[in-house]
């Protein structure tokens, strides 16, 4: 890209603040936050309330995951009775019913299954380049969806073995794991 | 079992950016055909169950907006949802309330504004649709980007190209300019598809459904109502349904949806048709085709094909009127439109036409046996329900 670096976010923003200073201008003129449909002139009310959303998850039953990433491990779970391995981890075996689940370290190994590459992004993730996202199968038999570090689709290859490292994510800084491919 | 249950009644709005209506008023739309197409009163529907997905468009409890604006109110109403199978799922209810004798006559709306919030807050809701704290927080999936990990392993193990996706596209709008109330109502050209930009490699903008504006109606009742409201009952002869992991990781396969595979066979064995070829008994059916490699894998679910051979049938045009089935006569969701929560009873409506011969001509399957299918998926293979339908009464 010869153009300066602007984001999908960037470019989205730029187009809503846009907007929204069309709409100030119109409420200006009527009083009314009213103004017509770009192609066909209907007329559109603009909402007056805005919400913002940002969810409050509890972990406490799985927070041995996240506090081995910080020590660059990856977790399941494993059922005591039945032996099943979990992942993601979950603190139940709904096989079992009333059994006990343990704790394991996952090999950080893994054959890519599958993948693809997000170029229209969601607003939440359009403030980075285009991702990789793919799904790989650790020994364990349990699978794990992460980003890819590579920025070509076409390099990758179902069935590749893939490594997996805890890595830092930027710009937010907090622990997650991301794929390596393995030359 | 319970007693039969038949469609009596249809409605369907143009849809599209509707941005010329209001939730209740596009839901009206549909009502009022609905009402009008099976002769009966607002008073006559004793209970309604609403599909509708959200989150995008303002009012946060559609049902009661509807039932008001509408005149179903006071009759008891819900509202459900199945993500994109929502639809479906709201028929399966009214069915359900029918032909457990609870009601005689009930009706399923769907109805989605999905241009109520701009592009970015939809794509990211739709994105959510999945696992949201352990695929989506992380990884930023998208709705085209969870179909997309499917495309990359069907093609890697059957060999299907990005052109052989952008064939399924063709048709889609090949239909879709013969349907007055498909939101694209123009044909396009395999090298047209193949410009068009990434989305979710390797899906392309031509391989994606859009965001739509629609409401659609389906009004059933029982034997004795059917038979008094209209000579040409169209029956319900089976349903069935199934649910996929919520992590795509979870999943043993990406080359069939396993929901779909499972619903399929629930609603041959439910309709007492032949698995090992649904297609010599189906005259018509809807799938669906949110993104094009989904109509592939549709017709491998549903035993049109056989495992890898789903992409013969687009290759051989073997899913156009004259084919071994015709699919998406109405452009399906991809040229007529994706309104989430409306697809469900949009796909029934239209199959309901297609076998009363009330469709365009240049659209119209051939009704031989007299059975259509909806196949209709929720999120990426997360619910599915497949509907069938027959002109011929299921039971006694």
């Amino acid at each position: 890209m010869s153009e300066d670096k602007k984001t999908q976010k960037d470019m989205m923003e730029e187009q809503m603040k846009q907007f929204y200073s069309f709409v100030e201008s119109m409420k200006k003129s009527m009083g009314l936050p009213m103004v017509p449909d770009m192609k066909t002139g209907q007329a559109l009310w603009v909402d007056q309330r805005e919400v913002t959303l940002k969810f409050i998850i509890s972990i406490d039953k799985i927070k041995e995951f996240f506090n081995a990433l910080a020590d660059g491990k990856l977790l399941g779970t494993k059922c005591k009775e039945c032996g099943e391995v979990f992942f993601p981890p979950q603190k139940d075996c709904p096989k079992c019913i009333d059994s006990e689940v343990e704790w394991i370290e996952l090999s950080k190994e893994g054959t890519l299954l599958t993948f693809t590459q997000i170029n229209v992004k969601p607003y939440s993730f359009a403030h980075y380049d285009d991702y990789i996202v793919g799904i790989a199968r650790l020994p364990e038999g349990v699978n794990v969806t992460a980003w890819i570090r590579e920025k070509d689709p076409s390099k990758l290859k179902i069935g590749m073995k893939l490594k997996l490292e805890i890595v830092k994510r930027e710009p937010e800084n907090y622990y997650t794991y991301e794929w390596v491919p393995i030359e | 079992m319970g007693e039969n249950v038949a469609i009596v009644g249809v409605g369907h709005t143009k849809f599209g950016v509707r941005n010329d209506v209001n939730m209740p008023e596009l839901a009206w739309e549909a009502i009022k055909q609905a009402l009008l197409d099976a002769g009966l009163e607002q008073k006559d529907i004793e209970y309604v169950v609403v599909s509708n997905a959200g989150g995008w468009s303002s009012e946060p409890l559609p049902a009661v907006v509807i039932a008001e604006y509408s005149g179903l109110a006071p009759k008891g109403t819900v509202r459900v949802e199945a993500a994109c199978a929502s639809g479906s799922a709201a028929v399966k209810l009214a069915h359900d309330i029918v032909a457990s004798g609870h009601v005689d006559i009930a009706m399923a709306v769907g109805i989605e504004k999905m241009n109520e919030s701009p592009t970015p807050t939809v794509v990211e809701f739709i994105g959510r649709a999945g696992n949201y704290f352990w695929e989506f927080h992380n990884f930023g999936l998208t709705f085209p980007g969870y179909y997309a990990l499917y495309a990359t392993a069907y093609m890697s193990k059957y060999g299907a190209t990005e052109e052989d996706l952008c064939k399924v596209a063709v048709k889609s709008h090949y239909y879709g300019a013969r349907n007055p109330k498909a939101q694209f109502q123009k044909e396009i050209t395999v090298e047209k598809c193949m410009a068009s930009r990434y989305i979710a490699w390797p899906l392309k903008l031509f391989d994606c459904s859009p965001i739509t504006d629609g409401a659609t109606a389906v009004i059933v009742a029982n034997e004795k109502v059917a038979k008094q409201l209209t000579d040409t009952p169209v029956w319900i002869a089976g349903i069935g349904h199934a649910t996929g992991t919520s992590n795509l990781s979870k999943r043993t396969t990406f080359t069939s949806l396993e929901a779909g595979t499972l619903a399929a066979e629930l609603a041959y064995k439910k309709a007492g048709i032949d698995m090992d070829d649904p297609t010599k008994v189906i005259d018509v059916a809807e799938v669906h085709d949110c993104f094009t490699i989904a109509e592939i894998l549709a017709y491998e679910d549903l035993r049109f094909a056989k495992r890898g051979e789903g992409v013969k049938l687009v290759r051989e045009e073997q899913t156009y009127i004259g084919g071994k089935i015709p699919v998406n006569l109405s452009g399906g969701l991809k040229a007529k439109g994706h309104p989430i929560g409306a697809t469900g009873e949009g796909m029934i409506a239209e199959l309901t036409n297609q076998l009363k011969n009330r469709v365009e001509k240049d659209r119209q399957a051939p009704i031989k046996n007299g059975y259509a299918l909806a196949h209709n998926i929720g999120g990426t293979g997360h619910y599915a329900y497949i509907t069938i339908l027959s002109l011929s009464k299921p039971r006694g």
